[in-house]
């Protein structure tokens, strides 16, 4: 019964779905690129009726759903929420050689924190609540790797 | 106890457009969203559930329930995400509608939305289909419906023409809209001298690539009094979905009962049978239908039941489903006026549920009591709801 | 909540790659296996849900891949992409709309995509994707921010490894039974700190199916029915910065919700087993908390003491639970089935004693974002 399945090599077949995309950032997220890419500061924006300043920035408050129309300046250093090594990194996805991680940084001035990547550390650097800061690229285009990674801030000796 | 009633309470929609680029994907949602609850008079807090839906690979978004949060008001919330390709927008309207008719929810919100512009439409319709044996050969979306519109012209003798009367309509109802994509005076000669895309459709017979977002608010009986609309009631809704592979719609309608739109009419029978339509043009007051291109304005008219078969030609140019007609079909203009592939099928419900609570506008149909509204996608995939003014005597499942 | 109950029920054996098998051949085999435990055939299913996901399956409209299979065909049929405690709470809904019998089945074939590929296009285009950040990383995130709150071990995390990978011998479905040791799980490398390798999922095929029917056509079949007495779901925020990722909000949510409609006031007491979400050893023991069997901060704890093992207190994952097989979308479906079949009696060698309420937990999204909670039990 069903003996030729059993017989039976079964072919398979590479493909990808291969569909270019062309994310809009919008008025607020281009606003906030461009403030990376030509001054390399990072903005959050406050709403009005909760106070928070979220960063990355919204158009609207998730909660409340107010208008957030207000920017505010960051710092461009804050602290690490959590963090992670990674030791085993699909090739494409690495936007860094190296050992390299990532964190969740909240920022100076913010009241979210956000994703990013760190490098440049000696893992005994890397604790809740360490200090790190953004290196930016030297050529930026308007994106969010504009910032390169953040870095523990040397302690002042 | 027990099953409940559905009605709208609430719609929202963008404006759309070719191209939003002012807004992200997350913020052209929350656009609708809170045009919505502004409608019903509601702030996020009272939505007890979401239902969200759109073409993942038309935005290259993964799991748009969870990425939506920040627009959808998801945040500390029950949200699901029901996805079916161009029947999304219609399946986001059921599925919400199931949410209430359930008595889990009271207040439910359905999202449909599509950014057409932040992709390769038709690259990504083609990934729809069977990687063995359609993908490397099939055309996309327009070389499929041109298949459907050369066989029926070989078996009705429609004509070129009469599908370019459909185009014709629909955007000319547009002008109505202020919500539409293109709202223009045309005239057959217009449509006939655009080029062809895949003989015998042409550019003109086809819907455009839009973006925008459509939200409604479904409400359980037990409160559907309490909101500034009166609510528009869904009677009931069906839907069939019986293919997977291109070439079943073209070969297997000879097999399976020699009918046109095998899915469409089986929804339709079961769908009328519940509701009690014996004569949808004298019954329905107005229809928002999912046609996608022109033909669809013959073809599916004979499968809805609105003729007989062959007749679709006759009964468009008869003017019964112009404004003014017996039953106006897409005084919105219609998906061939605007298609943001994830949000059109839910605007077909929004747009009937405007039409029967007489809140349309400019393009309301004077006295609107009972409506049609389709969903049109996958291999032929057909979703429909028919909605209403008056309460259903019971709920219908 | 009205009376609606899980009738039959059917699994594929989950595997790292069913080369053999297409979705449809997958989705055919757990279907037929319900219908069949339903003492049912597919003239006795008014209507149809799909499980599926267009990233992981490679095409747009998923579902399509499965139509012929799932048994569709001139029925009401739709789709819900996301876990298949989600998919099957929409099958719960359409039965209390007033369907008598709704046919649910959802599938995976992780061996055919790029998993790290497909779970990074969860993050944000433009903030968060291109920084290469996926699914394994992102629950380090959320593993340290968890384990710095309440102090929780490596070891602690590595007790749910070697306890679930154990189970799994009991379960002829699962995919990858391991005898383990503590020492196994923490010599094992390093993916994303703090996570190891032996605390992840393996990759998996294979789908599932359930029927689900109202209280009439419940009572009126031979099958053993389990009851539906609570659902709920909830979603956190998205951005991860958004979030306390240490905390459960969205799960305590579901659970409040779940266990309200079953009137359940105290779980730890009142709940004979569960099946959760490990998919990462870390949220095995988040979720024993926020499904509110132990406190906050103490199932590490609660594990140590063997109240999690298949002949402990509260059975966790006796199955062998995600971290044995991990077909995603089928995953939390799994976890119904499992707690379907312990309430029955019928789950074999790895059946507890005795399981007269039992809970299923599945996730959506990055992080544990979205949670779904079922409630079921033995008695309508």
């Amino acid at each position: 019964m069903d003996d030729w399945r059993e017989a039976q090599e079964v072919l398979v077949m590479d493909g990808g779905i291969k569909v270019p995309y062309s994310w809009s950032a919008g008025e607020t997220g281009t606003t906030y690129l461009e403030s990376l890419r030509d001054d390399k500061k990072f903005l959050g924006t406050r709403c009005p009726e909760c106070g928070i300043v979220y960063h990355i920035p919204r158009r609207n408050c998730p909660d409340c759903f107010s208008e957030c129309a207000e920017w505010v300046e960051l710092g461009s250093s804050g602290e690490l929420v959590t963090y992670t090594i990674t030791r085993k990194h699909h090739p494409q996805l690495s936007p860094l050689k190296g050992v390299f991680g990532y964190a969740v940084i909240k920022l100076d001035g913010a009241d979210t924190g956000f994703v990013h990547l760190i490098s440049e550390f000696d893992e005994s650097q890397l604790a809740k609540g360490a200090r790190v800061e953004a290196v930016f690229a030297g050529e930026r285009e308007g994106s969010i790797l504009d910032v390169r990674y953040f870095r523990p801030v040397k302690a002042v000796s | 106890m027990g099953a409940k009633r559905a009605g709208i309470v609430g719609v929202g929609m963008t404006v759309q457009r070719s191209t939003r680029r002012d807004v992200s994907g997350v913020e052209l949602i929350n656009e609708a969203v809170r045009a919505a609850l502004d409608d019903s008079g509601m702030t996020r807090k009272d939505i007890d559930a979401i239902v969200i839906g759109n073409m993942d690979h038309f935005e290259g978004i993964n799991y748009v329930d969870t990425w939506s949060v920040d627009g959808s008001g998801a945040l500390g919330k029950p949200i699901m995400k029901m996805t079916t390709g161009g029947t999304t927008g219609s399946t986001v309207a059921m599925g919400a509608y199931y949410h209430v008719a359930s008595g889990m929810f009271d207040r439910v919100l359905a999202i449909g939305w599509e950014k057409n512009s932040e992709s390769d439409t038709t690259g990504a319709i083609i990934t729809a289909f069977d990687p063995f044996w359609d993908r490397p050969t099939f055309g996309g979306a327009v070389a499929g419906l041109a298949l459907e519109a050369t066989q029926y012209m070989a078996e009705t003798g429609a004509t070129e023409e009469d599908a370019a009367y459909v185009a014709v309509r629909d955007r000319k109802n547009a002008i109505n809209n202020p919500f539409a994509h293109l709202r223009m005076e045309s005239n057959i000669e217009a449509i006939m001298s655009t080029p062809y895309l895949a003989w015998p459709v042409k550019l003109g017979d086809m819907c455009p690539r839009t973006d925008g977002a459509c939200a409604v608010v479904f409400a359980s009986e037990d409160i559907a009094g309490d909101f500034p609309n009166v609510p528009a009631w869904v009677h009931g809704v069906a839907d069939r979905h019986l293919w997977g592979y291109t070439s079943d719609p073209y070969v297997n309608q000879h097999v399976k009962g020699g009918t046109w739109f095998p899915a469409m009419e089986r929804a339709t029978r079961e769908l009328y049978d519940k509701v009690g339509i014996t004569d949808p043009l004298e019954q329905f007051d107005v229809a928002e239908l999912y046609l996608p291109y022109s033909f669809a304005g013959l073809r599916y008219m004979e499968s809805l039941g609105f003729c007989e078969r062959a007749g679709g030609p006759a009964l468009v140019r008869s003017g019964d489903t112009d404004m003014g007609g017996k039953c106006p079909v897409n005084p919105s203009g219609g998906v061939l006026s605007s298609n943001a592939i994830g949000a059109t099928g839910l605007l077909r419900v929004a747009e009937v549920a405007l039409q029967v609570q007489g809140r349309a506008g400019d393009r309301q149909v004077p006295g609107a009591k009972l409506g049609l509204a389709t969903g049109f996608g996958g291999c032929y995939w057909s979703d429909e709801l028919v909605i209403g003014k008056e309460k259903p005597e019971k709920a219908r499942g | 909540m009205e009376p609606v109950a899980i009738v039959g029920v059917g699994m594929t054996k989950f595997e790292r790659d069913r080369v053999r098998d297409t979705f449809g051949d997958l989705v055919f085999e757990a279907c037929t296996r319900a219908l069949d435990d339903a003492g049912m055939t597919i003239d006795d299913i008014d209507i149809v849900l799909t499980g599926s996901n267009d990233f992981f399956d490679g095409r747009t409209i998923s579902s399509m891949a499965i139509m012929d299979a799932c048994g569709s065909y001139d029925k009401n049929v739709s789709t819900v992409e996301g876990d298949g405690t989600f998919g099957a709470a929409h099958a719960v809904m359409r039965v209390l709309a007033g369907w008598g019998t709704c046919l649910y089945c959802a599938h995976h074939k992780g061996s055919e995509s790029v998993m790290p590929l497909i779970t990074n296009a969860m993050f944000d285009p433009i903030y968060e994707r291109f920084l290469g950040i996926d699914s394994v990383t992102s629950a380090a995130l959320q593993a340290r921010a968890y384990m710095d709150r309440y102090g929780v071990t490596e070891e602690q995390c590595a007790q749910v490894s070697v306890k679930n990978h154990g189970n799994a011998f009991k379960n002829p479905y699962a995919q990858l039974p391991l005898q383990l040791t503590i020492e196994d799980v923490l010599a094992s490398p390093y993916v994303a700190d703090p996570i190891k390798l032996l605390d992840c999922c393996p990759i998996s095929d294979g789908a599932s199916a359930v029927v689900i029917a109202g209280a009439q056509r419940a009572k009126a079949l031979d099958a053993k029915p389990a009851w539906v007495k609570g659902i709920g779901y909830n979603c956190d925020a998205y951005h991860l910065g958004d979030r306390d990722l240490s905390k459960v909000d969205a799960l305590q949510a579901a659970s409040k919700t779940a266990y309200a409609q079953a009137g359940i006031s105290d779980p730890a007491k009142e709940v004979d087993l569960a099946e959760v979400h490990d998919t990462f050893t870390y949220l095995e023991l988040m979720a024993i908390e926020g499904l509110g069997l132990c406190r906050m901060g103490e199932a590490g704890e609660f594990t140590a003491f063997g109240n999690t093992a298949q002949d402990g207190r509260l059975p966790v994952n006796a199955s062998g639970g995600c971290i044995s097989s991990n077909p995603v979308l089928v995953a939390g479906l799994n976890s119904i089935i499992e707690c379907a079949l312990q309430i029955r009696g019928d789950a074999g060698e790895h059946q507890v004693d005795g399981v007269k309420t039992a809970v299923a937990q599945g996730v959506n999204g990055p992080c544990g974002q979205s949670q779904c909670v079922w409630v079921l039990g033995g008695d309508e």
